[in-house]
């Protein structure tokens, strides 16, 4: 045994303490060496770690470590020199390895700390972008608000719904405890509540417009925070709690007046209501920039709904208005029926009425004149007589003037010879001017046609009046009546501008003079003398015997006659002339449509040749029955109507030259009845036409019936011209030209 | 106060013709009843009336026959299809034309048998028919004024 470098230890061996240490250094031993074996394992587990190298070191380091107090063991006892030689070695590598390891572990650390600060400084930034989400979702949020807000709002044009919509939406989009709105009261001098969130029934709070809080928020378009002291902020009886914060904003309230035509609002003229809104009281919410401006967005949208809103109110009361004048009118219409009917009915009265007694005094007292009559007698039978005829002129006088009046009479045009009426209505007075010893005289111009086209009996109405009444006026000398054809230059007077012949080749303008030698008239007087009711003597009235109306008529007749009446006289006692200017037809060119009294028929129908045509009509329906013979009836056919198909095979005879057959009709086939008529006769020249009708357009119902053998198909609804065309047709070329 | 010398027959003239104007216009009337009226003359001067009294007879029996068919189950459709046109061949013979549509109407519910819709396709065919008949009254009563005014010149 070789001597050990060992020291004598200079207490005797302690076994305790020893043991101590070796039990000590196993342990540590152990620990050295499972920590790596840990490292390892994890380090395996993980997918990802940069410093695998480091690690290895580390490793080494602890397990060298390990080692060395694991060598240590045996150190305790005696021990030979490998043991020593190993420990020696082990230490060594130790110390080196322990050594790289500091000096890589100066490199490392610095990175690994600032990898920490890296990753602080990213969980700071990660948690930036969510509170940056989280407002961007809040703002998102609060679009959507403000557009469902927007919706609602200009959803009704109702202005109370728009109100009341606003401030409910407003609470739940930003959780409200009130809002309030103000509106200006009609004088404009004060704020009234008009609408709370909260409170269903507002109290009739005013306060006046002219504080300095409401001007300072009248004068922006901002939302502007308020005190929540001020009076348009105590909404509520004070309590005990402090309130949220108070913003208010501006409503521009537009008026229908400021809406010109050409201008646009002015600014300067506006009114403005007021919107309070109110934050919770006990939350320590504040107002934010987003929801200032959403309240801005959402008063501007309110402002529009209201103008909206206003026109409306506007147009709905116009359309009240127009319905109401509607209404008056139509009342005024019913007015004015009843009073036409009224009138009629009198007028009516008084044609038969009192005519029929005037008629019976005046044959009676003729009768009576025949009778013997003592001179007195005679003298009172005659001015019975007088008055009567003057009664029954008055009566008629009357009633022509009303109705000459209104317009409603119209002329009766028909050809008549203008010689003869001439000649006519001077023999009517020759024997008045025989009696009184005057002369009548007549000259017809030669270029004067024979014939002409006008209303003969108003004429002769006009030509009397004013050559009885030269007449009347005439005690000496004679009257004289000419008349002549107008050429351009005698037509135009000039006392009537706004008399304006027209020329044309259908008509011609008839002039006649009527001359007296009478007791004239005094110009001044002369327009009187057309008027109604007026006489230029009054007392002249006894002798005279005209009821004021007959001038008046006259120039109502000529006027309908497109002409022109007047009086010259050069004065009293001078005489006078009636002149009056007419325009007649010529008959030579005249239209078809007004023809002479010669053809005298129901109506301006040309009947052609089918009168007392003989018909078949076959309809199971009475209605359209009856109507299809009362057209044929009225195109002058004698008619048969029959409701069934037998019936109507059995009428048919060679005697009927159309059969019109319903094809509509539910019940019977009329394509069956054809077919049968068609077997009745087997002379195709017996046979009538046949002639669907039907209401049908179906092109298959056209070739059904030429199928069976038609002549033709009429569509209904049929008018007269259609059903004249096409019977002429079937009669003139045996089938219908156009299948209508 | 109106002056009744001042308002003229004219003016019934033209209220008439209004009338029927508002009647064509409001779609009751179509052309066809202006057709009938064509067809008065001096032969037949009470064309229009009669046509449209011979309507009402007729349809009013109808109307009866379909509420008949109505009530009694199964519904027969068919038989309801062949009334209803008989009732539209009458309207558009004197021109009704809003009482033609409603029947047309019915006449398609008939065809797919829908009992629901012919009942209440039903219902305002009589309401259109009564109101038709209004309106011909009132139309007659101002058609007589004229008729009366005429007569009295």
């Amino acid at each position: 045994m070789e001597y050990c470098n060992c020291f004598e230890s200079p207490w005797p061996a302690d076994e305790l303490l020893m043991k101590y240490q070796y039990i000590s250094d196993f342990f540590i031993a152990l620990a050295y060496f499972s920590i790596p074996l840990e490292l390892i394992y994890f380090v395996k587990k993980s997918a990802v770690f940069p410093y695998r190298w480091v690690l290895v070191q580390f490793g080494a380091f602890i397990v060298l470590c390990g080692a060395t107090h694991l060598i240590n063991l045996w150190t305790f006892t005696m021990h030979t020199r490998t043991v020593a030689v190993v420990m020696t070695t082990a230490k060594v590598l130790t110390a080196v390895v322990s050594c790289a390891t500091a000096l890589m572990l100066v490199h490392i650390i610095p990175d690994l700390l600032s990898v920490k600060t890296r990753e602080l400084f990213l969980k700071n930034k990660a948690a930036e972008l969510d509170r940056e989400m989280g407002l961007i979702r809040t703002q998102e949020e609060t679009g959507r608000h403000v557009r469902m807000l927007t919706h609602e709002i200009r959803s009704t044009l109702d202005r109370h719904t728009i109100l009341k919509t606003t401030l409910v939406e407003l609470g739940r989009t930003l959780g409200l405890e009130e809002c309030a709105l103000w509106m200006p009261t009609r004088t404009g001098l004060e704020l009234h509540l008009s609408y709370t969130l909260r409170h269903q029934n507002p109290v009739g709070l005013t306060v006046p417009i002219q504080l300095p809080v409401i001007n300072q928020v009248f004068n922006t378009s901002r939302a502007v925070k308020i005190s929540p002291i001020s009076p348009v902020a105590r909404l509520r009886p004070a309590g005990q709690y402090m309130p949220g914060e108070v913003v208010a904003v501006r409503v521009p309230l537009l008026h229908l007046s400021n809406f010109q035509i050409h201008d646009w609002p002015e600014l300067s003229t506006k009114r403005y209501a007021l919107m309070v809104l109110m934050l919770p009281s006990d939350s320590a919410r504040q107002w934010h920039v987003h929801e200032l401006e959403l309240v801005e967005v959402v008063a501007d949208q309110v402002a529009v709904a209201l103008s909206h809103a206003a026109i409306l109110e506007e147009s709905m009361r116009a359309r009240d208005l127009l319905m109401e004048q509607n209404v008056a009118l139509d009342l005024a219409r019913r007015e004015a029926e009843t009073a036409v009917r009224a009138r009629n009915d009198f007028l009516a009265v008084m044609n038969h009425e009192m005519r029929t007694p005037i008629h019976a005094i005046i044959a009676l007292s003729s009768l009576l004149q025949e009778t013997e009559l003592s001179p007195e007698q005679r003298l009172m039978v005659e001015t019975i007589l007088k008055s009567s005829n003057l009664l029954a002129t008055l009566i008629n006088d009357v009633l022509d003037l009303s109705r000459l009046e209104d317009g409603s009479l119209q002329l009766e045009i028909g050809t008549f010879n203008l010689h003869s009426l001439f000649r006519e209505v001077l023999n009517l007075i020759r024997p008045i001017a025989a009696v009184k010893k005057l002369s009548v005289t007549l000259s017809l111009s030669p270029d004067l046609t024979e014939h002409a086209a006008g209303d003969e009996k108003r004429l002769m109405q006009v030509l009397l009046n004013v050559v009885g009444n030269a007449i009347k006026f005439t005690k000496e000398g004679g009257i004289s009546v000419s008349a002549f054809v107008a050429n351009s230059d005698s037509l135009r007077d000039p006392r009537a501008p706004d008399f304006f012949p027209t020329h044309s080749d259908n008509h011609f303008y008839l002039r006649v003079e009527v001359k007296d030698t009478g007791s004239g008239i005094n110009p001044q007087d002369i327009p009187k003398l057309f008027m109604k009711f007026v006489q230029s003597q009054p007392l002249a009235t006894k002798n005279s015997g005209g009821s004021g109306l007959g001038l008046a008529i006259c120039k109502r007749f000529v006027n309908l006659m497109e002409g022109h009446i007047w009086i010259e006289s050069e004065g009293l006692g001078r005489g006078s002339t009636v002149i009056f200017i007419v325009k007649l037809g010529i008959p030579a060119r005249l239209n078809d449509s007004k023809l002479p009294f010669l053809h005298k028929g129901p109506g301006n129908k040309v009947k052609l040749n089918f009168s007392g045509l003989k018909v078949v009509v076959m309809d199971d329906n009475s209605v359209g029955r009856m109507v299809t013979k009362g057209l044929l009836v009225h195109l002058g056919c004698d008619v048969l109507a029959v409701a069934s198909g037998d019936e109507c095979v059995r009428a048919v005879s060679y005697e009927h030259k159309v059969v019109f057959l319903d094809v509509s009709m539910a019940a019977v086939d009329s394509f069956e009845v054809a077919v049968r008529i068609r077997e009745k006769f087997s002379k195709r020249s017996d046979r009538p036409f046949i002639v669907a009708l039907t209401g049908n357009t179906d092109r298959m119902i056209k070739e059904s019936c030429r199928k069976v053998g038609m002549d033709g198909v009429i569509l209904k609804p049929v008018s007269v011209d259609k059903m004249r065309s096409v019977v002429s047709d079937l009669l003139e070329h045996g089938y219908l030209v156009e299948s209508q | 106060m109106i002056n009744i010398f001042s308002v003229g027959l004219s003016t019934t003239q033209r209220i008439e013709s209004q009338e029927k104007r508002i009647y064509l216009f409001q779609g009751y009337l179509d052309e066809q009843f202006l057709q009938l009226e064509d067809l008065q003359d001096e032969v037949n001067p009470n064309f229009v009336e009669e046509v449209v009294k011979l309507f009402y007879t007729d349809s009013v029996r109808l109307i009866r026959s379909i509420e008949l068919t109505l009530e009694n189950t199964p519904w027969d459709f068919e038989k309801l299809d062949k009334i209803m046109h008989q009732f539209k061949g009458s309207s558009s013979s004197i021109g009704a034309k809003r009482v033609k549509k409603e029947c047309t109407q019915f006449q398609e519910y008939c065809k797919v048998g829908n009992f629901d819709g012919c009942m209440r396709e039903f219902q305002e065919v009589k309401q259109e028919h009564a109101a038709l008949k209004r309106k011909l009254e009132n139309y007659f009563q101002v058609f007589l004024v004229v008729h009366l005014a005429r007569e009295a010149r």
